[in-house]
């Protein structure tokens, strides 16, 4: 005999459904279960529309970025360390200390929830070693097929600390160049995942929260004059950006860039550039000459920026561009990347 | 880094620097064939550390400058075909067909690939049996046997998916070219090491022979280069025009002879077309009968239209040493790396880009020196 029978609730699923991008049930149990534990704060758990922030007179510094990072899973991070680091340390490049995050996530249907709960866990422990709590946040689910696992948006709200109004436009001729670490291992990390390349020795992603090294450099004192993480398009493209605002040449010395061993093994390997390859932990400094070694002495105090070293110089030039004094005396301008670094053939 | 850092050191690069000023006491034009010495020269500065009247022309030597716009479209129509995935080395994807690159391709929805090695695209092919892989195969004799091999592997495998669009290019024959050339200026050759390394030296004894010009194999670190020039005008100053080993690291007289026998079983010469250049007699290598399965081109069989290179881009004169990128017109202007008129833009080795990424300009003299310090 043939049984009338109500299909049983679907039980808590172990893969992303439209469902739980739909505000409903699923959605609930999402924030509940994922979401909230790993977040909780006061703001974000009065489950409001949105946050509210107490302001002082101070300045404020905003920012936003998106990250759509493959592989979500790489060595020495996750999509979700860089969407926190990346926020916090882009508000730390305008002097800021971050005091609220929010974030967006874009979530692929047939996402395993473990992906998902592996990336919010690493969201939770950045945004607690950078001391920022994700006071906000909004869900959507896409059909399979119209995204790539995650995709993450975060807002960061930021107080100004700094004293002296720091950017390009405050770079001058005589200024030193310090960059805060070597070069290239967050991009040679993804790259080597993406592709299935091994090394001899691991390389692990730079990923980190860069606000205690430009933290101790005011405390310290130091007149910053301008600050930029090195992030897509490398130390080349920072510094290009740089060089047009304050119209003026911008020297640096191959000899003097720090590039790691293996990283610089894979970019001779692999026909790239480690000038242009993308750092997620790596910053550069412009201070006044006479500042540059009290500056270094602070910034190789603080763990993040301990292979801090000093790179170039600024000089007088009417139009911006960049120089590199290559190993052996020559020099070249460095331009800008055009479209991505593409592997040469030979 | 044991094998780049001693090519690299200062001391000694200025040291073998200055024995070739000592040397030199007359004007010589000399020039590097391959892209990749082509780099090495732009990106380290290495002309200014050469006396004044040592002028280096930069050669052919750059696969992804010289494969023909006609190729390139067959690429790009053959990556439109829904069942198959392309996969190429990653510069030759920004190279501009007659309207579209392989990555406008991909942009359109094309599966196209960046591979490291052939033998990931035989990979490609084993775990993907419902798609057609196409591995777009150029390069000179350097990438030859890599290619020959995942010919003669996905044979003996009976993958009967995997496919092959050859457009391999043969050195020598590239350098008599730009020896016939009435205009051509060139009196001594830095040869390709690594496609030396391959071939061995043996048929350039013959170039260096009936055009009296003599010819070094040279490898692609500042001091190698620096060794190799000084080689050269020693013969030159000296009158001589003989064949000299310079790259002794890598390069046997005979070659890599395994190496070799996996080429001649897979490939046959053929007649080819530079872009740029034109066609040269026996200057290409393409797939032999039996493979004649594995040949995309036969393969799919694609009917193409004939096509016009760019008449403004004067890729093939800056190929041949006739003209320096910052002589054309379209140079920083109409072609730069993002909008490429003319292959040599594209690879990091293609002269155009070389000297656009490492700021040459013709104001510049040859001096960056000048550009760097003056013009306030």
């Amino acid at each position: 005999m043939a049984t009338l029978s109500c299909p049983l609730p679907r039980p808590a699923t172990e893969r992303i459904l439209l469902a739980h991008g739909g505000g409903g049930r699923l959605t609930n149990q999402l924030i509940e279960d994922i979401f909230l534990p790993a977040f909780a704060n006061p703001s974000l758990n009065s489950r409001h529309d949105g946050a509210l922030i107490a302001a002082t007179g101070g300045k404020l510094a905003m920012t936003t970025d998106t990250y759509v990072v493959q592989p979500l899973i790489f060595p020495g991070g996750t999509i979700g360390d860089l969407a926190v680091n990346g926020t916090v340390n882009d508000l730390a490049m305008c002097g800021a200390r971050a005091i609220a995050l929010s974030t967006g996530f874009i979530l692929e249907e047939g996402l395993p929830m473990e992906a998902l709960r592996h990336v919010v866990a690493s969201m939770r422990d950045a945004a607690l070693a950078a001391d920022v709590p994700i006071v906000t946040g909004d869900t959507k689910v896409v059909d399979k097929g119209k995204g790539d696992g995650i995709f993450i948006n975060t807002t960061g709200i930021g107080l100004v600390v700094a004293q002296h109004p720091i950017g390009p436009e405050q770079v001058r001729a005589g200024d030193v160049v310090l960059v805060s670490g070597d070069l290239g291992a967050h991009g040679i990390a993804i790259l080597s995942v993406r592709e299935g390349l091994e090394f001899e020795g691991t390389i692990t992603s730079d990923t980190a929260c860069l606000w205690p090294a430009v933290e101790a450099l005011l405390i310290a004192g130091i007149q910053i004059h301008c600050l930029r993480d090195l992030t897509r398009g490398g130390l080349s493209s920072a510094l290009n950006e740089i060089a047009t605002v304050a119209e003026v040449r911008i020297e640096i010395a191959e000899a003097l860039i720090p590039v790691s061993g293996v990283v610089r093994g894979a970019c001779e390997l692999l026909g790239l550039d480690p000038l242009y390859v993308a750092n997620e932990g790596r910053f550069a400094v412009f201070v006044a000459p006479e500042d540059a070694a009290h500056a270094l002495e602070i910034l190789r105090s603080q763990t993040v920026s301990k292979g801090a070293v000093s790179v170039g110089s600024v000089h007088e030039h009417r139009s911006g561009i960049v120089t590199v004094r290559s190993r052996i005396g020559g020099n070249r301008v460095l331009d800008m990347m055009s479209g991505e670094q593409l592997p040469r053939i030979c | 880094m044991k094998f780049l850092d001693e090519y690299r050191e200062y001391g000694s690069v200025h040291r073998m620097a200055q024995e070739i000023a000592r040397w030199t006491t007359r004007p010589w034009t000399i020039m590097e064939v391959c892209g990749g010495q082509t780099y090495t020269i732009v990106k380290s500065g290495l002309q200014e550390l050469l006396p004044l009247n040592i002028t280096l022309v930069h050669g052919p030597g750059c696969p992804v400058c010289v494969t023909p716009v006609a190729i390139i479209d067959r690429a790009v129509a053959t990556a439109m075909l829904p069942q198959v995935i392309l996969c190429s080395f990653g510069d030759m994807l920004r190279v501009p067909g007659s309207t579209q690159s392989l990555l406008d391709a991909k942009s359109l929805g094309a599966d196209v690939r960046i591979v490291y090695s052939p033998l990931d695209a035989l990979q490609l092919a084993r775990s993907n049996p419902a798609r057609e892989i196409v591995f777009f195969a150029v390069g000179f004799e350097t990438t030859a046997p890599a290619n020959a091999m995942a010919v003669w592997q996905a044979e003996r495998e009976g993958l009967s998916n995997f496919s092959m669009l050859v457009s391999h290019v043969l050195v020598p024959p590239a350098m008599e070219a730009v020896l016939a050339s009435p205009q051509c200026q060139v009196q001594a050759f830095l040869a390709a090491g690594h496609a030396c390394m391959v071939t061995g030296y043996e048929e350039y004894l013959s170039i260096s022979d009936r055009h009296k010009v003599p010819i070094v194999v040279t490898g692609f670190e500042p001091l190698d280069l620096l060794e190799g020039v000084l080689m050269l005008v020693k013969q030159l100053e000296s009158g001589s025009a003989r064949v000299e080993n310079q790259y002794t690291r890598a390069v046997l007289k005979e070659g890599n002879l395994q190496a070799q026998a996996r080429v001649v079983e897979v490939f046959e010469v053929t007649h080819r077309a530079w872009r740029g250049i034109g066609e040269i007699a026996s200057s290409g290598l393409r797939l032999r009968e039996r493979y004649h399965r594995l040949d995309a081109e036969t393969k799919f069989g694609l009917q193409m239209e004939a096509v016009q290179e760019s008449d403004e881009c004067i890729a093939g004169l800056v190929l041949q040493g006739l003209k320096r990128p910052y002589d054309c017109p379209a140079f920083r202007t109409r072609c730069s790396p993002d909008t490429p008129l003319g292959a040599p833009m594209v690879s990091s080795e293609g002269a155009c880009a070389a000297y656009f990424h490492f700021g040459r300009r013709k104001s510049d003299g040859d001096s960056l020196v000048s550009l760097a310090t003056t013009s306030n």
